[in-house]
């Protein structure tokens, strides 16, 4: 379970991007966090794993404090926390096994992770994941070979392998088609289930969120406007959110997207659980 | 007036390229200036034609007197000289470059602390402030004449520029890959080994190999104030009027440099 109280991130410009942020995540919990560009969402996961150093307030993480914690002890702490990033911040010029082992890094010596002798059982957990997601066929191309949803599948891999408590998603799907859209958000919700893992994912995209997320939070100017269901967000709580706009569209369109999804997913919906390994291989065949 | 809403045929808008320099006195100023110094500066360098006439056919002979290059009668100088100058070019090259990681790295703004930063900015400042003959002639003074003086002249010179071009590398890197690498909780070291180095590699190496190439230039130069090499097989044929020998020289030393850019651009080319 993770704990914000009264974060504050105040940067040295004076621009203050989070104004006492109260948030509390369950265990389990896939939570989205919506909001305008430049409304702390960034701010606010950065200042989890202090990639970003909160100005005041506490992050309990499982009771433990992150924010008073030594330089040793927060490479201990980020280890449990497996951050996804929005333009997939893969390391271009190595291969997709070394970014993915790269998750391991904390649980490995200098020397080993130097000479990329990582221990078999990280091996054999990467080779999993990448199966998962179906990129098992992939893992000596380099990085900057693979398309959009695949970087983003090896970004996943490189979350999952530190075998974390709490995923920090920043923006996944902004660079992406909507259909890799929907199999990435898809894939980061079912491996949540199936880890039993809490999530904060911060997205641009309201139907998305509303569609994969069990909760939704929506920050304004550094501030929670808005903390419910997704079955909550009316015009009103929108405008509040985004500003004055016609919302109408918005919230029919997700009415209507159970309907749509299983045409929109082509043939490859049908094999269910292991659709994301079909996909995958299918989106190969079609580049090569 | 309903010019503002009518598309009728009022005189379309005009648009220029906004200027340089926005204050036109400012930027008329400058013109002129620039003029009026390149007419004094013409106009007082004094140029004697009649010696440059005389000048022709000398250069003419004395290029003709390179004809043909004599690789034989020296051979046993030339080599020795050339074996000098490689040592010097691949060993300064090594240990300048080997120098040159840590100082790049504490002189890079996104990775090191503002003391070390200030600290090995100043190093390959002072590096890199003397051109190459002028510390080789303070070594030569230091080590005496030979290799030993001109290998640690070159080590300084690739120290400066190789430990500057490295810092701004690291500096321009994606942070976004160094922030992925850094949340997943590894050492500083595993850092620098995983989000840095794939990204400055090969440029770095790419540098390494021009940097070979440059010191083997250098060390004929700094052969020449007597820090051993090429440079000094080349200085003693021109000093006894030797030109065929001097003429191999200059070829053997165009040869070496068309292999190594060669080789260089292949190797390039292949880690991209």
């Amino acid at each position: 379970m993770l704990c914000l109280e009264g974060l504050v991130k105040q940067y040295k410009t004076g621009d203050r991007a989070l104004k006492g942020i109260d948030l509390d995540v369950p265990d389990g919990q896939v939570m989205a966090l919506i909001g305008p560009s430049g409304a702390g969402k960034s701010t606010l996961i950065r200042c989890v794993n202090r990639l970003v150093e909160p100005t005041k307030g506490s992050v309990r993480l499982n009771g433990q404090e992150l924010t008073k914690l030594g330089q040793g002890e927060l490479r201990m702490a980020r280890q449990r926390m497996g951050m996804i990033f929005q333009e997939y911040a893969l390391v271009e010029r190595l291969t997709v096994m070394e970014n993915v082992l790269s998750g391991r890094l904390g649980y490995t010596g200098f020397w080993r992770s130097y000479f990329r002798k990582f221990h078999q059982t990280d091996i054999d957990e990467a080779f999993r994941l990448l199966e998962r997601v179906g990129l098992d066929h992939m893992v000596d191309k380099r990085a900057d070979e693979l398309s959009g949803g695949q970087r983003q599948r090896v970004g996943i891999c490189r979350a999952l392998i530190q075998d974390p408590e709490l995923l920090l998603v920043d923006e996944p799907t902004a660079s992406l088609d909507p259909k890799t859209s929907r199999q990435i958000m898809r894939l980061i919700c079912e491996l949540c289930e199936e880890r039993k893992l809490s999530a904060i994912i911060n997205i641009h995209d309201v139907l998305l969120a509303q569609m994969f997320a069990q909760r939704i939070v929506g920050l304004q100017l550094g501030e929670i406007v808005y903390d419910g269901p997704p079955g909550g967000l009316t015009p009103d709580v929108l405008t509040q959110i985004y500003g004055e706009e016609d919302w109408e569209s918005t919230i029919e369109a997700v009415e209507e997207e159970d309907g749509d999804e299983v045409i929109d997913e082509e043939p490859e919906a049908a094999g269910g659980d292991q659709q994301a390994p079909d996909l995958g291989r299918d989106r190969m065949a079609g580049m090569t | 007036m309903t010019a503002a809403t009518s598309i009728g045929p009022s005189a379309p808008r005009r648009w220029k390229k906004p200027p340089l320099i926005s204050n036109a006195l400012v930027r008329w100023c400058l013109w002129v200036g620039a003029g009026i110094y390149l007419a004094i500066a013409l106009g007082t360098t004094e140029v004697n034609w009649g010696r440059v006439l005389e000048g022709v056919p000398r250069g003419a002979k004395f290029i003709g007197g390179f004809f043909p290059p004599n690789f034989i009668t020296n051979l046993d100088e030339i080599l020795s000289g050339l074996y000098e100058s490689i040592w010097m070019t691949v060993t300064s090259t090594v240990v300048g470059v080997a120098l040159s990681i840590p100082i790049g790295l504490g002189a890079a703004k996104n990775l090191a602390p503002a003391p070390i930063y200030y600290a090995c900015r100043g190093i390959l400042a002072i590096t890199r402030s003397f051109q190459e003959v002028i510390i080789a002639i303070f070594m030569v003074k230091l080590f005496g004449f030979g290799p030993f003086a001109g290998f640690i002249t070159l080590v300084i010179a690739t120290v400066g520029f190789y430990g500057k071009l490295l810092a701004e590398d690291i500096e321009d890197m994606d942070p976004v890959q160094a922030e992925a690498v850094k949340a997943t909780g590894g050492s500083w070291f595993q850092w620098i080994n995983y989000a840095v180095q794939p990204q400055v590699m090969p440029r770095m190496i790419g540098l390494g190999l021009y940097r070979l190439d440059i010191n083997f230039r250098e060390s004929a130069v700094v052969g020449i104030v007597g820090a051993g090499g090429i440079g000094v097989v080349l200085n003693n044929a021109f000093d006894q009027y030797d030109y065929e020998t001097a003429a191999a020289v200059l070829l053997l030393i165009i040869g070496i440099v068309m292999v190594v850019e060669y080789t260089s651009g292949y190797v390039r080319k292949q880690v991209q």
